[in-house]
């Protein structure tokens, strides 16, 4: 039984709630691949999406795992901006959930606040990204795009390459990834490895070609071509030039390593155009496993569990 | 009117007194202290008797770091809220900052904000003026005028001033009124967007660090322009260990340096943040168990002199928001002396030196005419049950505001009455 209230990060997630979730997921994939693209599972419940960050793929992601499970699945975008801050969040979550949802799906562009509006109401709340700090859909997907091409995660190698510091993939990535056994190694310019990332249990590189030397997976990162702080890097040039994933350096790298991003992707300026649509990419896949991870993640929390979905 | 305080322990650090004495207050001073039972008052006197039996009296408290947001932020606390605040804490006296709105940098400002005080009559109210005017960093503010208005002393606290020109000048001018300027030391450019301590625990929680060489490398600067040019500096809210070190070199060398720290500062780190309660958003920000166990050093060793709470009062809306967005700082003094106590239980500090750095420490810093038991002096009294275990309860605060992280801790020593020229302004029985 999934004892989870909310989906908050996967720091929170043991392995037997990775598992789960994964397990749900993969037989969720093949709904999507039907005809007919729905089922009754979660049919006369309610989700709302409170987006207070622009986005396009998590959104619809998360809309269309809803509906595929036969949920009402509203769409509300709000603002950060200073001036609308003056309506407090908590007043916010307060009246959506007067409104008796069953899930709310929140992303947001501050770390913390999916955690504080779940502290503030009874309804699940998943995070589907705050600010800095996790993103547990996206690693969930990261998962099970690894774990189906790879048969299982134990044991596997994984290099993640970019900003590490602005990153709430990455964070979410780490904790999961080292639950499941996995060895992680971060690389990118010291300006974007975070103080005292070491103590997560992970290893810190500065070289591409070195790093990705043993490595089963290449996680690369979206670069922030609007960089919130400019001192940072030199160039995006300087930038590309020293941590683009091109084919000649992929060339270091195993025969049947993995190459996967959360999207985004900046062509040409995190990954060569070629190596995004070599055989390595599974970029695509992971979007497609999105769906799956969050349709699973939905029905988990109404109370669902792994062995009676059918 | 007349009072007789029994059977207390008196203590007075100015004075090095500490022992069951009875104190006589007549006509809001205080007239004697004697042995227990040694003071004889006649039926004429009319004479209230307050039983002390069992508490600690010792001069009322000085915090010289309270924000009370009059003029301007009435909503989060005023200067009649803030003094009940202060009374109901044990404090009898405290100095306002001028980060007020209009930013007290003229003297018609500290004229209204002492004169609101006087007419409340609850506790002494010192004001704090700007060192820059408008707090713009920019223009030094007329300091002559604003102590002859009553300042006693000036700073930009919240706003450092970054211009190392300026700040040199700004020691150089204030040598002529003999006024410390008091630093809230942040290197700005080095805290943008920061809204916690920079760390293992700031990379886990995904928010923006403010590493505390912010605040050393300010502090240092400070020390060398002061080293050059004279004056007089007070390291405000010191919450790193480096910090520490640099104020303790300084004093070394014989400079005019002192410092204060604030309660959260020695007792909580940044692990509090976990769980995103804004109520532990404060700049400087609670910094690691390393920084934390300096302090400690440095308040054992006589390195910090005084303790000081910032009491910064933010309204729930203020509060109630994204980690990021919520406004900096926590009320403090209602909970002062029960978390210095914690420092005397842990045997860092004797509890004469806890009291000592809540009276006389600052008065003498600041050349305030309290913080003593000498004879003849205004009665400005504190008495304390130092054993009392209660639950702090932020609903029952009197101050406007209730943004504290100490809300349901069990902590012991609780204010019983407070007296400011003999007259009683607070007393729970």
């Amino acid at each position: 039984m999934f004892k989870l209230k909310s989906i908050l990060g996967t720091n929170d997630l043991t392995k037997e709630n990775i598992l789960t979730i994964l397990d749900t997921a993969d037989t969720f994939k093949e709904i999507s691949t039907r005809s007919i693209k729905k089922v009754p599972t979660l049919r006369g419940k309610t989700i709302i999406n409170l987006f207070f960050e622009p986005s396009t793929r998590t959104r619809t992601s998360f809309e269309i795992a809803g509906k595929r499970l036969s949920a009402d699945v509203i769409n509300i975008s709000g603002s950060t901006s200073s001036t609308v801050k003056g309506e407090n969040l908590i007043d916010m979550a307060q009246n959506l959930e007067a409104m008796n949802p069953d899930i709310l799906v929140i992303r947001h562009s501050h770390s913390g606040t999916a955690e504080m509006i779940s502290r503030s109401i009874e309804c699940p709340v998943i995070n589907a990204g705050d600010g800095f700090h996790e993103h547990p859909s996206q690693a969930l997907l990261d998962l099970q795009t690894i774990r189906e091409a790879k048969g299982s995660l134990e044991g596997l190698k994984v290099a993640i390459v970019g900003d590490i510091a602005h990153s709430r993939v990455v964070r979410s990535n780490i904790y999961a990834m080292k639950t499941m056994g996995m060895e992680v190694r971060l690389v990118g310019p010291p300006t974007m490895i975070p103080v005292d990332i070491q103590s997560f249990g992970v290893s810190v590189d500065y070289f591409l070609e070195e790093a990705i030397k043993d490595v089963d997976v290449i996680m690369m990162l979206r670069i922030q071509t609007e960089r919130q702080n400019r001192f940072l890097l030199p160039s995006l040039r300087e930038y590309s030039n020293l941590f683009c994933l091109t084919s000649k350096i992929l060339e270091k790298a195993k025969d049947d390593v993995l190459i996967i991003h959360p999207g985004p992707v900046n062509r040409g300026v995190e990954i060569a155009l070629d190596v995004m649509e070599s055989e390595h990419s599974l970029i695509l896949n992971q979007v497609t496993n999105g769906v799956a991870v969050r349709m699973a993640l939905m029905y988990l929390l109404l109370g669902g569990s792994d062995d009676n979905i059918n | 009117m007349t009072i007789l305080i029994k059977n207390g322990r008196v203590i007075d650090p100015a004075n090095h007194l500490d022992a069951p004495k009875d104190i006589l207050i007549a006509r809001g001073s205080i007239k004697a202290i004697e042995p227990p039972g040694k003071i004889s008052i006649s039926e004429a006197d009319k004479a209230s008797i307050i039983d002390a039996k069992g508490c600690v009296v010792c001069p009322g408290f000085i915090d010289m770091h309270v924000h009370f947001r009059e003029p301007g932020f009435e909503y989060k606390e005023t200067i009649e809220s803030g003094c009940q605040s202060a009374a109901a804490g044990g404090f009898t006296s405290v100095a306002v900052m001028p980060n007020t709105n209009p930013v007290n940098d003229t003297r018609s400002v500290t004229e209204l904000m002492l004169s609101q005080a006087k007419a409340k009559g609850i506790v002494n109210v010192y004001a704090i003026a700007a060192i820059t005017q408008g707090l713009a960093g920019e223009r030094l503010s007329e300091m002559g005028d604003l102590k002859d208005a009553g300042a006693i002393a000036f700073s930009d606290d919240g706003r450092p001033v970054m211009n190392n020109e300026l700040m040199r000048r700004a020691f150089e001018y204030s040598k002529m009124f003999k006024l410390p300027l008091i630093q809230h030391s942040e290197m700005l450019d080095l805290t943008e967007g920061g809204c916690m301590n920079e760390g293992a625990v700031s990379t886990e929680l995904g928010l923006r660090g403010m590493p505390v060489e912010a605040e050393d490398i300010m502090v240092y600067r400070d020390i060398a322009l002061l080293e050059k040019t004279g004056g007089r500096l007070h390291v405000a809210h010191i919450s790193s260990g480096n910090s520490v070190e640099l104020v303790r070199q300084a004093k070394a060398q014989g400079l005019p340096v002192t410092c204060e720290v604030a309660p959260h500062h020695f007792i909580l780190t940044d692990e509090a943040v976990r769980g995103y309660d804004t109520n532990t958003k404060m700049s400087p920000p609670l910094r690691s168990a390393s920084d934390v166990d300096r302090i400690k050093k440095g308040l054992k060793d006589g390195t910090i002199d005084i303790i000081a709470t910032d009491h910064a009062p933010h309204d729930l809306t203020d509060k109630q928001t994204e980690y990021q967005n919520a406004c900096f700082g926590i009320v403090g003094l209602e909970t002062a002396l029960p978390l210095t106590l914690k420092l005397v239980e842990e045997n860092i500090l004797s509890l004469s030196d806890a009291i000592k750095k809540l009276t006389s420490a600052p008065a003498e810093i600041f050349k305030l005419d309290s913080g003593n038991f000498s004879t003849g002096k205004q009665a400005d009294i504190v008495i304390f049950d130092p054993e009392c275990e209660y639950e702090i309860d932020v609903a029952k605060f009197h101050s406007k505001s209730k943004n504290s992280p100490f809300n349901g801790w069990r902590v012991k020593g609780k204010v019983l009455h407070t007296l400011v020229a003999g007259k009683v302004v607070y007393s729970v029985i």
